[in-house]
């Protein structure tokens, strides 16, 4: 098992950091009224380990015994989808994502069908079920409309929560009737503190200058610092001092990039780009985290100047990246626009 | 007086029963008169029901202004609980409303004649109401098979349907109704709707922490009863209703974190602006808000000059118009806060 699943706090009273919002998930949970959640926040802060907690809470520990069922809805136009449902006695977990354009089908059905059926477990501590929507931030236009009524009409055996990444690109109507919950990332100090307690329980010795390199390069994601430990650890033990931390093999490719296009600009350099940009798309790594990437790592190698300019043209590109569905073009042209800007600065320079 | 003793003993079956239920449904407002500060509406719906003839209705205006509230009390007055289920049909954007629907379902139940005086009571006007909630995430296709269909049954069948956006109802269907545009709610009237719940509810409260929730919800009713509920859940722990309990659950960015943003922007070095953006994302706090709420401080700001600020919202817009299309949060806020601001 691995340390983030193995460590992963399973109460509320386990969980390390935002005592606040702790507190305020407990005080929920407690009454009567339970409300439709939104949790929001970056990746890596705790979302889903709150909600496990949140939901055991609410339901004692019978939640934890989660199967998998097979189910097959049928779209308007006769189509068959099949989803894969993880379920307890008392709560779903839907991931929207899988279905991607039939997903208003799904929410219809899949929630109506829970929403029309009330627990009968006449022991269970609360009277309502708890529909999980993950990734709601994926949820198409049409499938969150969709939930604007349902989620009023079928509020007597029914609560939503959905997690997302940011709010922006949930309607206002469900933010409306949700209470928003936001779950910041960990500071780096928190890291260290759990980094250390993890180290202390698995009995290895984490040196503290290199749990705050870690913390440090973890970006301020939790999984990711303990994904590090533990290669780390698979890597070189005992730790030194200054250990290198692993990056993860993308993150590498895309710094070599960045060198390739700071070295030469010109039209040879530019196929050459575009055979590494291919082979990251293949790679499954997502576009706009190709262009994110490398317009901060660009950023960081160039001159004060010239920053502004490239998360401008980043900015622009990725935006139009959305728009358009060959993802390849926008990530080019973006990456000859940086290539050209940075040759004329340099031959404004050499001017002078 | 009736309306008191309903709700009071409403209150005590939800008890018995250990029923959950959200405040937006029990506040609903039961008839037309309680549908707060939309007057005229009400003052001419009022009068063509009077005269017992309804046109077609559409109802427009931002959420959580009241208009599924108001057709609901308006179907509850003309018909009684009774007949209700049986002569109003919903639809929302949650049923299917393909074009299948609407020829099938919807043409059938306005097709059907409707029994007059049923139980004697004279007042039953001898029409049927479809209500389309949500009626612009309609297709178009839908749209347009309604309109012959409007106009067929209209002698025993009243359409109403709600949006949030007239422009995305198609015209043919705008013209075959009559519009009420509701707006956004003011301030007094719900104050006084959010202190009456309060007492209901026997929440302690502070007229600052009334004041900050109105401000928050900006307008939408619900958006205010939905923070006032999960707030009295902590103010039964914590004692009292606090502005801050509101700030922190309606996730609004403090002040604070806004006015040194905007210093960033306008003032900051390469490297101030970096870890400024990254700590926003890190934080979690959803940029369009963010930019929402520079938006609102930079009207009140005096510091900067009348074109600084030009130059400012221009970029706002920009940025918003990138975020509503989908585009990466972190990568728009890097970009807003290296715009160059000619001064």
């Amino acid at each position: 098992m691995l340390w983030v699943d193995k460590y992963r706090p399973n109460s509320l009273e386990k969980l390390d950091y935002h005592e606040n919002i702790t507190k305020q998930l407990k005080a929920l949970t407690q009454l009567n009224d339970f409300p439709h959640i939104i949790f929001y926040g970056p990746p890596g802060a705790g979302k889903k380990t709150r909600i496990n907690c949140v939901l055991k809470e609410l339901f004692g520990s019978g939640v934890e015994k989660m199967k998998t069922i097979q189910k097959e809805y049928q779209t308007p136009s006769g189509r068959k989808i099949d989803l894969n449902l993880v379920v307890s006695n008392y709560h779903i977990e839907l991931n929207p994502g899988q279905v991607t354009t039939q997903d208003r089908v799904i929410i219809q059905n899949v929630i109506k069908e829970i929403a029309q059926t009330q627990q009968i477990d006449s022991t269970a501590q609360k009277r309502f079920k708890v529909v999980l929507l993950n990734e709601a931030d994926h949820l198409s236009k049409d499938a969150q409309h969709a939930l604007r009524r349902t989620m009023e009409k079928y509020s007597a055996n029914l609560r939503l929560i959905l997690c997302c990444d940011n709010t922006s690109k949930i309607i206002s109507p469900i933010q409306s009737r949700c209470l928003l919950l936001r779950i910041s990332a960990p500071e780096e100090k928190d890291i260290v503190n759990i980094l250390n307690q993890v180290a202390s329980k698995e009995g290895i010795k984490l040196p503290q200058k290199f749990a705050y390199t870690i913390a440090n390069k973890s970006n301020r994601n939790l999984r990711r610092a303990l994904l590090m430990l533990e290669t780390a650890r698979v890597q070189q033990y005992p730790f030194s001092e200054d250990q290198n931390v692993i990056l993860p093999d993308w993150e590498v490719y895309i710094k070599n990039l960045t060198n390739m296009i700071l070295q030469e600009q010109s039209p040879e350099r530019a196929l050459q780009v575009r055979g590494k940009l291919y082979e990251l798309i293949t790679h499954c790594i997502p576009p706009t985290l190709i262009i994110k990437t490398l317009a901060i790592e660009l950023a960081q190698n160039v001159d004060n100047q010239l920053k502004g300019r490239i998360f401008q043209e980043a900015a622009k590109y990725e935006a139009n990246l959305q728009k358009g569905n060959k993802a390849i073009f926008h990530i080019e042209a973006f990456v000859i626009k940086v290539m050209a800007i940075y040759k004329k600065y340099i031959i404004d320079m050499t001017k002078f | 007086m009736d309306l008191m003793l309903g709700k009071n003993k409403k209150s005590t079956k939800d008890k018995d029963d250990g029923k959950i239920e959200l405040w937006v449904e029990k506040y609903r407002p039961k008839n037309m008169d309680e549908v707060s500060s939309q007057e005229e509406v009400v003052k001419v719906l009022r009068k063509t029901m009077e005269t017992k003839n309804l046109p077609h209705l559409l109802f427009y205006g931002p959420p959580g202004t009241g208009k599924t509230s108001t057709i609901l009390a308006l179907a509850r007055e003309l018909y009684g609980p009774e007949l209700m289920k049986s002569r109003v049909l919903e639809l929302n954007a949650s049923d299917d409303r393909g074009i299948d629907v609407i020829r099938e379902k919807v043409k059938n139940f306005s097709r059907l004649a409707v029994s007059q005086n049923t139980n004697g009571n004279s007042s039953c006007p001898p029409y049927k109401i479809v209500i389309l909630d949500e009626a612009d995430s309609m297709t178009n296709d839908a749209q347009t098979a309604l309109r012959r269909t409007m106009e067929i049954s209209s002698k025993v069948t009243r359409f109403c349907l709600i949006c949030n956006y007239v422009s995305r109802i198609i015209d043919p269907l705008t013209s075959r109704c009559a519009k009420f545009r509701f707006k956004s709610l003011g301030k007094e009237s719900m104050k006084s709707r959010l202190e009456e719940i309060c007492k209901c509810e026997n929440i302690p409260y502070t007229d600052e922490a009334l004041n900050e929730l109105i401000n928050v919800s900006e307008g939408d009713m619900r958006k205010s009863i939905t923070y006032l509920q999960s707030a009295s859940q902590l103010s039964k722990i914590e004692g009292s209703l606090t502005p801050n309990m509101v700030f922190e659950l309606a996730g609004v960015i403090p002040n604070e974190i806004v006015d040194q943003v905007i210093n960033v922007w306008v003032k900051g070095t390469s490297d101030e602006k970096m870890t400024m953006a990254n700590n926003i994302i890190l934080s979690g706090y959803s940029v369009s808000k963010l930019l929402l709420q520079i938006n609102k401080r930079l009207v009140e700001n005096v510091e900067f000059s009348s074109k600084i600020k030009c130059y400012m919202v221009k970029y706002l817009g920009k940025a918003e118009k990138a975020l509503v299309e989908g585009a990466d949060e972190k990568l728009q806020l890097l970009s807003l806060l290296y715009s160059e601001i000619h001064s």
